[in-house]
């Protein structure tokens, strides 16, 4: 079964709407888990046969992933990874990117996805911004802490 | 194996990184938001930071070290000691992510760990263990009942325990119900395992461990042991190789027993197995094993010549062990002083912060292990370890005497550590003289 993106912001706000703290839900060989942490729903999602680009690959070895240098401007800030694992710009290999420098996203679109062990965190905003900067090439180790995308608020 | 990821912090961490450069191998650190500029990030080839401060989020986090090991093209980790060394899930959890442990297998790990179940195996063995329950006790009356079998005092201990969590002495039948639940509460609290036994309490005893090695083929060899009695509330302070309370004949019959056990559970990689010794009647009770490198480890590097670290990970690589058991050879005595950031003039009470001015000693036959340096922040989320000071000389006596003077050299300022409290240990007529047992520290240093 396929679960789009709009299914999985359905899912979202009905969550964000009631009282339940945790939802898994395993259909055949999708698994979806959605965790509150907080005021604001996280979701992640998990499908063993769709990785996203290239996670069966291994990322390339060794040589330093460090975010480009470029600095938040005023008016402007850094979305950090939350966690370590392996950023990725797009739901699967060749679908297109989430966003593109210059998109505007609502405060619950999924903006990269962040892999750690085969699990796929998708990363939020949590509030309505554009894209000024993405400063991590896709499939790269993204440590804890580290400036990943710039955006504006909208 | 090309590229290790070290996953642990502190001088242990340094001290796998040198390893692994001497061997060539290149190195991943990982550390916490707390450690950001730590030595050994700036010592290894890459360095990631994979979590905030609290360990549980960061060191102890078994997904964002395998994310960094897959994401850095690591293929091999060494966990040091502390944090997942002795964790089982995470030892296969590697392999299962097709990284080489540096360390024994799962299955080892398990064996050992479960501390009722390694004194069976080891007393089915005919290793020595201390008298007391064959098995967890289940309530105080059948505590009671092991307790009159074994003689008074007892200790209660924690099946899952270490580091004196779930231990209360007991010295008559009175106090044994107030004690039992005691115990079994800090067990459940600190392991999540209420399990205790009840063994007879041995006095005056010292605490002396043998240190192996072994490989996947089975060759396994001692090299010698530890005398570890110098310890308060069972942490370890002080350690010496060899041991002043140990004859030819204990050594002989100590590494035997080690090797023993070490053979039936198919070990591989470094470990070391704990006895106590009674010094009044020479006899000696297996306690426990500890699978991983250990902190005290240099002291047997320093008296066998033999690169611990550098072996484990040759053997982990799946390297036969280079040398035979009469290849290995005693020369002199060493000593370690562990330095840490505790107060203890103020019951030991841990003193993070900034480190101000930092100078340790260096000469003939002094190694300090060290992840401090001017200006370094101990920050208040970890252990208080900031150095191992190591001496070596041609006998104990010159053994004891480089040691006091490094450490009057020893220069730290910034936070408070157990410095004083080392030098007193030394110049003590009891240290000198062999006459200390595992609580001396608290009988007469302890206030």
């Amino acid at each position: 079964m396929d679960l789009s993106y709009d299914d999985v912001q359905q899912i979202l706000k009905i969550i964000d709407a009631s009282s339940v703290e945790e939802l898994r839900l395993e259909i055949g060989e999708l698994k979806l888990v959605v965790r509150k942490r907080g005021s604001r729903a996280e979701v992640t999602e998990t499908s063993a046969d769709s990785p996203p680009a290239a996670a069966r690959e291994p990322v390339a070895a060794a040589a330093p992933a460090p975010s480009r240098q470029r600095r938040a401007a005023e008016g402007e800030f850094e979305l950090k990874a939350p966690m370590v694992g392996t950023f990725y710009r797009a739901p699967r290999p060749g679908a297109p990117p989430f966003v593109a420098v210059g998109s505007e996203v609502g405060p619950d679109d999924v903006v990269c996805i962040i892999e750690v062990m085969k699990l796929m965190n998708s990363i939020t905003i949590g509030q309505r911004a554009r894209i000024v900067e993405i400063l991590v090439d896709n499939a790269q180790l993204v440590e804890f802490g580290q400036p990943i995308m710039i955006v504006a608020p909208a | 194996m090309n590229t290790v990821l070290v996953a642990n912090r502190g001088e242990i961490a340094v001290r796998v990184i040198r390893a692994c450069r001497a061997l060539g191998l290149r190195t991943v650190a990982v550390y916490s938001e707390a450690d950001r500029g730590a030595v050994h990030t700036r010592l290894a080839d890459r360095a990631v930071c994979i979590g905030p401060a609290p360990a549980a989020r960061s060191y102890l986090d078994v997904a964002a070290l395998l994310a960094t090991a897959r994401g850095t093209g690591a293929d091999a980790v060494h966990p040091g000691y502390g944090f997942l060394a002795e964790n089982a899930d995470f030892a296969a959890a590697c392999v299962e992510a097709g990284l080489t442990f540096v360390g024994p297998s799962a299955e080892a790990i398990r064996a050992m760990g479960d501390k009722v179940h390694a004194r069976e195996r080891a007393a089915a063995l005919g290793v020595p263990t201390v008298p007391g329950s064959r098995a967890p006790v289940g309530d105080v009356a059948e505590a009671q009942a092991v307790a009159r079998a074994v003689g008074y005092p007892v200790l209660l201990k924690a099946a899952a325990g270490g580091g004196g969590r779930g231990m209360r002495v007991v010295r008559s039948a009175s106090e044994l119900s107030a004690a039992f639940t005691a115990a079994r509460a800090e067990a459940e609290a600190a392991f999540g395992d209420d399990r205790l036994y009840v063994e007879r309490f041995l006095e005056h005893v010292r605490h002396v461990e043998i240190q192996i090695l072994a490989d996947r083929f089975g060759a396994a060899v001692q090299l010698g042991e530890r005398d570890c009695s110098v310890q308060r509330r069972h942490q370890k302070l002080l350690e010496e190789a060899p041991s002043p309370a140990v004859t030819p004949a204990i050594r002989a019959a100590m590494g035997d027993a080690a090797l023993t056990l070490v053979a039936d559970i198919k070990y591989e990689n470094a470990g070391t197995v704990e006895f106590v010794l009674d010094p009044a009647t020479d006899r000696f009770y297996f306690i426990e094993m500890n699978t991983r490198i250990q902190v005290e480890h240099p002291v047997t590097e320093m008296v066998t010549g033999v690169d611990l670290v550098a072996a484990q990970l040759r053997v982990a690589a799946g390297e036969r062990l280079p040398f035979a058991q009469g290849d290995v050879t005693i020369a002199g005595h060493a000593l370690e002083c562990r330095i840490n950031a505790e107060d203890p003039d103020a019951g030991f009470r841990p003193s993070p912060g900034r480190i101000a001015r930092w100078s340790p000693p260096d000469g003939t036959g002094l190694r300090v292990d060290t992840h401090i340096e001017a200006g370094a922040v101990v920050p208040p989320f970890y252990d208080s370890l900031l150095a191992k000071v190591v001496a070596h000389g041609r006998d104990r006596e010159n053994a004891i005497a480089r040691m006091a003077e490094a450490l009057r050299r020893f220069d730290v300022d910034g936070v408070a550590t157990t410095l004083p409290l080392h030098r007193r240990i030394l110049a003590h007529p009891d240290f000198v003289a062999c006459r200390i047992h595992t609580r001396w520290v608290e009988d007469e240093l302890g206030r």
